[in-house]
C-alpha cells in the first residue's frame, strides 16, 4: 500500500500535478473518460442519497410492478417515474437502485483489488529487477507459474472452501488481487532492468546512495507513469473478474447488488425484458471504456518529454 | 563550373514538414560538385544538415522531406526520378558506407551472402559461382586478409574494422562512379580508422571513384579530403581545397571550428622498446610515486578486475590486469586507450562500482575493496563522477535542480532552502545560470547537460573527480568550452582529476600526467608532454601515429610514420 501511495506522490511532484490536469483537459477523449469515471464514483458514493429521490432501495420487493408471469409490467421493463430503470423480474426490486449500489460493489472491489496487486507487483518487480541474481530468478519463475495457473478455477474453489463467516467482499478482493500482481510485477521488472543500466542509476550509486535510495528516488519515479497507466487499465479488468465471479454465483452473496450477478440473471430474461441486461451491462461497459480512455490519456500526460518546451 | 563533375548538387534546399504543417528548412541552397578521383569532405557539427544533404542524393529521405534544386549524376537529374531508375542508381552508380558497421549488416546472414546480394540486385542473370568469385575478389581488394573466413562469418564474429571493410566491398561491388561515406570511421578506434582511411584513399586512386566524405572530425578531413565544404545550420559557409582551408580559412565559422580542434604535438618517434619491457615496477616508479611530501589522492596498486563469465567453469574476461598508478592532489591524470582497453573499468573500480579481483584501490586513504559499506559510501562523498553520455546520466524525471541537489540530499543535512541556494551557486559555477534549475534535462542541449553533470559532481567539493569520456558525445566547439570549464574548475577548486578518454588530442590539451592502456595493462606512463610527443612504447607510438591531426601537411608526416610502424 505504501508503495503505491509513494508512487503517486513522487510522480505528482516531479511532473507537476497541475500540468498533468491541464494536459488531460486538452485531451478530449481522456477528459470525457475522467468525467464518466467521476460520475460513476460519485453515484456509488452517494447511492443512498440518490435513491432517496425516488424513495427506493435495492432490497424491497415490489410484486405489484410485475405481471402474472413474473416479468415487469409496463414499457421497457417497467420504467416509470418511481422506477427509472424499471424493476427486476420475479422480485420487482428497483433496477436503478440495484445498478447504483452495484457500482459500489464493482468499483470498491475493482479499485481495492487493483491497489493490492499494484502494491505487491511494484514491490516485487522493482526489487527483482534491481537486485537480480537468485532472488530475481525465483521471483520470475513464480510469476511464470502464476500466469499459467487456472486462476478462475482456483478462485471458485477457494470461495467455496473459506468459512462463510469470513467477509465475502474482502475475500473477493484478496483473491482477485492475488492473481493480479504477477502482471504488474513483470512489467515493472522489465522497466527496472532497462533503467538499472542507465547512467543516472550508476551515478547515484557512485555518489554514495544506498540501494533503497536508488529504488525509491531514482527508479520509482521513472516507472511511476507506467504504474499509474497500468493501474487505470487494471481496474476495469478487476471489475470484470468480480462481475465474472458474481455471474458464476461465487461473488458477493445475494442480496448485495452486483453488476455481474444482475447480468447473469438478465441472460435468462433477455427475450422478454432486454433492458434488464442493458442497464447493468451498459454500466460495466461504460466504466471499462472510461478507465481505458483515461489510462491512455494519462500515459501521454505523465511523460515530461511530451509536454515539449511549453512549460 | 567544373565540367568533369560526376555528381553536381545545385542550389539544393531541404525542408521537413512538422506535425503542425509548418515547414522547417534544414538545408538552404547548398551547391557542390564531386569530381572523379577526388574526395570532397562535407564538414559540420551535428544539426548542420550534412547527412541529410548526402542522403538526398540517394533519395533516401523520410517522406515528410521536400527537396528543391537540382541533383545531377552524369548530367541526369536525380530529383523526381522514378523509383525503379533510382534503385539502379543506388548501389549501382552511387555506393554508400554507413557510420555503424555493426548495425548496418543483417545479423542473421553471412557476410559473403550480403555482399553477394548487392551484386545480384543489379545483375539478376549473374551465376552463383560468378557471384562467389566476385565477392572473394572484392573482399581481397578491401584488404581483408582471410576472405574465405570472412565470407562465411556472421556480423557478430567480426571486428568493427573488418565489418567496415566488408561494407566498403559491398559499396564498390558494382563499380560505382561515386561513393558516399557517412562518418565511416566515427564508430571505430583510431588505429582501425587509419587503416580504413588508407583504404578509401587507395580506392580513390585505383578506381578513380569520386568520394563524398561526411564527417565532423577535422583530422579525418586533413587526412583524406581534396576539397572541403563547410556547413553550419543548413548553410554552406565555406568551400575550398583542403590545403587552403586549413592554412587560410576565410569564414569566421571555419576559423572558430579549427581553433576549437584540440591539437597534438608533432611526433618524435624513437626506436621502440619492446612492449613487454613495460613491467609494472617500472610504471609505478614513473608516476605512482609522487613527490615525497604529498600523499596521493587515489592509488591503484596492482589492481585487477575480472568480469565473470557465464556458466560454470567460465574464467571470465580480465578487463584490468595488475595496473598501478597514483594521482596526486591537484593533478589531472589522463588515462587513454582504445575501446576495450579497460580504462572505464578503472574509473568504476576507483568508486567501488566494480569489485577488484586482485590488488587494491585506495581513495583518500580508504581501501575501497576492503572497506565496510558505510566507509565506502563515506568515501564516495569525496569522489565526483562525470559520465560520457550526459543525457542518460541525469534522471529524466528530475528537474536540473533536483539532479544537482542529489549528493547534497545524500550527504548533508541541509534544508531545502540551503540546497536551493547551493544549486544556484553550482549552476553559476558551471556558467549556466540558476534560472535553469526548474528545467528538465530533455530541454537542454548536450553541452548544457554535461555542465549540469559536472555541477553535480563538484557539489560536495570532491577530492577526486573522475571524468569518463566527458566530451566524446559533444560537438567539437562545445567540447572546447566544456574542457575549458573543467580546467577552470580544477584550478579554482583544486581537486585531483582522473580524465579518461580515447582522444589523444583532448588528453594532450588537458592533462599533466598520462597513462596509456592496452588490453587491460598500462603500457606507458609519464608526463603528458613527454609521452604524447616522444613515446617509447611500440603500442603508444602506433596509437599516436594513427591519430589524425587537423593539418594536411602534419597529417601526411604522421601517416607516413603510421605506415612505417604498421609495416
Amino acid at each position: 500500500m505504501t508503495t503505491t501511495l509513494e508512487a503517486g506522490e513522487v510522480s505528482g511532484r516531479k511532473t507537476g500535478f497541475r500540468q498533468v490536469v491541464v494536459q488531460l483537459r486538452h485531451d478530449r477523449w481522456a477528459f470525457t473518460s475522467a468525467i464518466v469515471i467521476a460520475v460513476f464514483v460519485l453515484a456509488a458514493v452517494f447511492a443512498p442519497v440518490l435513491t432517496l429521490v425516488t424513495g427506493q432501495d435495492p432490497y424491497t420487493y415490489h410484486l405489484s410492478a410485475l405481471n402474472n408471469s413474473g416479468a415487469p409490467a409496463g414499457f421497457g421493463g417497467g420504467i416509470s417515474a418511481t422506477h427509472w430503470f424499471g424493476v427486476e423480474p420475479l422480485t420487482g426490486r428497483d433496477l436503478f437502485s440495484i445498478v447504483l449500489y452495484g457500482a459500489r460493489t464493482s468499483l470498491g472491489v475493482g479499485i481495492s483489488a487493483t491497489i493490492l496487486s499494484v502494491a505487491v507487483g511494484v514491490l516485487v518487480g522493482l526489487t527483482a529487477g534491481f537486485f537480480g541474481g537468485w532472488y530475481d530468478r525465483i521471483v520470475s519463475r513464480i510469476i511464470d507459474v502464476m500466469f499459467g495457473f487456472p486462476s478462475l478455477v482456483f478462485m471458485i474453489s477457494l470461495t467455496a472452501i473459506v468459512a462463510a463467516t469470513f467477509p465475502r467482499p474482502v475475500l473477493i478482493v484478496l483473491v482477485i488481487g492475488f492473481f493480479g500482481w504477477p502482471a504488474v510485477a513483470r512489467v515493472v521488472r522489465g522497466q527496472t532492468l532497462s533503467l538499472r543500466e542507465r547512467n543516472f542509476v550508476t551515478a547515484s550509486t557512485a555518489m554514495g546512495a544506498g540501494s533503497w535510495h536508488v529504488l525509491i528516488r531514482q527508479l520509482l519515479p521513472n516507472v511511476s507513469a507506467t504504474i499509474i497507466v497500468y493501474a487505470t487499465i487494471l481496474i476495469p479488468s478487476m471489475i470484470g473478474v468480480e462481475a465474472a465471479l458474481s455471474f458464476l454465483g461465487v461473488g458477493v452473496p445475494p442480496p448485495t447488488p452486483s453488476w455481474g450477478r444482475s447480468i447473469g440473471d438478465a441472460i435468462a430474461w433477455v427475450q422478454t425484458d432486454p433492458l434488464y441486461l442493458v442497464f447493468p451491462g451498459g454500466a460495466l461497459f461504460l466504466i471499462t471504456l472510461a478507465f481505458n480512455g483515461l489510462g491512455d490519456g494519462l500515459r501521454d500526460a505523465l511523460d515530461p518529454r511530451s509536454r515539449g518546451k511549453l512549460s | 563550373m567544373n565540367h568533369d563533375a560526376i555528381l553536381s548538387v545545385d542550389e539544393v534546399s531541404i525542408a521537413f514538414t512538422g506535425s503542425n504543417g509548418a515547414a522547417r528548412t534544414v538545408v538552404d541552397r547548398v551547391s557542390f560538385e564531386l569530381a572523379p578521383g577526388r574526395v570532397l569532405a562535407l564538414v559540420g557539427e551535428s544539426g548542420s544538415g550534412k547527412s541529410v544533404t548526402a542522403m538526398s542524393t540517394l533519395g533516401l529521405l523520410p517522406p515528410d522531406a521536400t527537396v528543391t534544386g537540382s541533383i545531377r549524376l552524369n548530367g541526369r537529374e536525380l530529383l523526381g526520378m522514378d523509383a525503379a531508375r533510382m534503385r539502379e542508381v543506388r548501389g549501382g552508380q552511387i555506393g554508400t558506407i554507413f557510420q555503424e558497421p555493426m548495425t548496418a549488416f543483417n545479423p542473421v546472414q553471412q557476410i559473403g551472402r550480403q555482399v553477394g546480394e548487392a551484386i545480384r540486385a543489379h545483375d539478376a542473370k549473374i551465376g552463383r559461382a560468378a557471384v562467389r568469385s566476385r565477392v572473394d575478389e572484392l573482399l581481397v581488394s578491401v584488404g581483408i586478409r582471410e576472405p574465405q573466413r570472412v565470407f562465411r562469418s556472421y556480423p557478430h564474429e567480426l571486428s568493427g574494422g573488418q565489418l567496415q571493410r566488408a561494407m566498403i566491398a559491398m559499396a564498390i561491388s558494382c563499380d560505382p562512379v561515386a561513393l558516399i561515406a557517412d562518418e565511416p570511421t566515427t564508430a571505430l578506434d583510431v588505429t582501425v580508422q587509419a587503416g580504413i582511411l588508407d583504404l578509401l584513399r587507395e580506392l580513390r586512386d585505383r578506381l578513380g571513384t569520386a568520394v563524398l566524405l561526411i564527417t565532423h572530425d577535422m583530422g579525418v578531413v586533413a587526412d583524406l579530403a581534396d576539397d572541403v565544404v563547410v556547413m553550419q545550420a543548413g548553410e554552406l559557409v565555406e568551400r575550398a581545397d583542403a590545403q587552403t582551408l586549413f592554412t587560410h580559412p576565410t569564414a569566421e565559422y571555419t576559423k572558430a571550428l579549427l581553433a576549437a580542434v584540440p591539437r597534438l604535438a608533432a611526433l618524435a618517434i624513437s626506436d621502440p622498446r619492446p612492449t613487454d619491457a613495460a613491467e609494472p615496477a617500472d610504471t609505478r616508479g614513473d608516476a605512482g610515486t609522487p613527490t615525497v611530501d604529498e600523499t596521493p589522492t587515489a592509488v591503484l596498486d596492482n589492481a585487477s578486475v575480472r568480469y565473470a563469465g557465464r556458466g560454470v567453469g567460465a574464467r571470465g574476461v580480465l578487463a584490468v590486469d595488475e595496473v598501478s598508478f597514483g594521482i596526486r592532489p591537484r593533478e589531472i591524470f589522463g588515462l587513454v586507450g582504445e575501446s576495450g582497453s579497460g580504462k572505464s573499468t578503472i574509473g568504476r573500480a576507483l568508486v567501488g562500482l566494480v569489485p577488484l579481483s586482485g590488488g587494491s584501490a585506495t581513495v583518500a586513504g580508504v581501501d575501497l575493496a576492503h572497506a565496510t559499506r558505510a566507509a565506502r559510501r563515506e568515501t564516495r562523498k569525496r569522489i565526483g563522477y562525470v559520465f560520457q553520455d550526459p543525457a542518460s546520466s541525469l534522471n529524466p524525471r528530475f528537474t536540473i535542480g533536483q539532479c544537482i541537489a542529489e549528493p547534497l540530499r545524500l550527504h548533508t543535512t541541509q534544508t531545502p532552502a540551503e540546497r536551493r541556494a547551493r544549486v544556484g551557486e553550482l549552476l553559476d559555477a558551471v556558467e549556466l545560470g540558476s534560472g535553469l534549475a526548474n528545467r528538465f534535462q530533455h530541454e537542454l542541449s548536450g553541452g548544457q547537460r554535461q555542465r549540469v553533470a559536472i555541477a553535480r559532481a563538484i557539489a560536495l567539493h570532491p577530492e577526486l573527480l573522475i571524468a569518463d569520456e566527458p566530451t566524446s558525445a559533444l560537438d567539437v566547439s562545445v567540447q572546447a568550452t566544456v574542457l575549458q570549464l573543467l580546467r577552470d574548475l580544477q584550478s579554482s577548486f583544486g581537486f585531483a582529476c582522473l580524465f579518461i578518454s580515447h582522444d589523444l588530442a583532448v588528453v594532450h590539451e588537458l592533462v599533466d600526467t598520462v597513462a596509456v592502456m592496452h588490453d587491460g595493462r598500462i603500457v606507458e606512463t609519464g608526463p603528458a608532454a613527454r609521452v604524447l610527443r616522444s613515446p617509447t612504447d611500440a603500442y603508444t607510438q602506433r596509437l599516436l601515429a594513427a591519430a589524425p591531426v587537423a593539418d594536411p601537411a602534419g597529417q601526411r608526416i604522421r601517416r607516413d610514420e603510421w605506415r612505417a610502424l604498421a609495416a
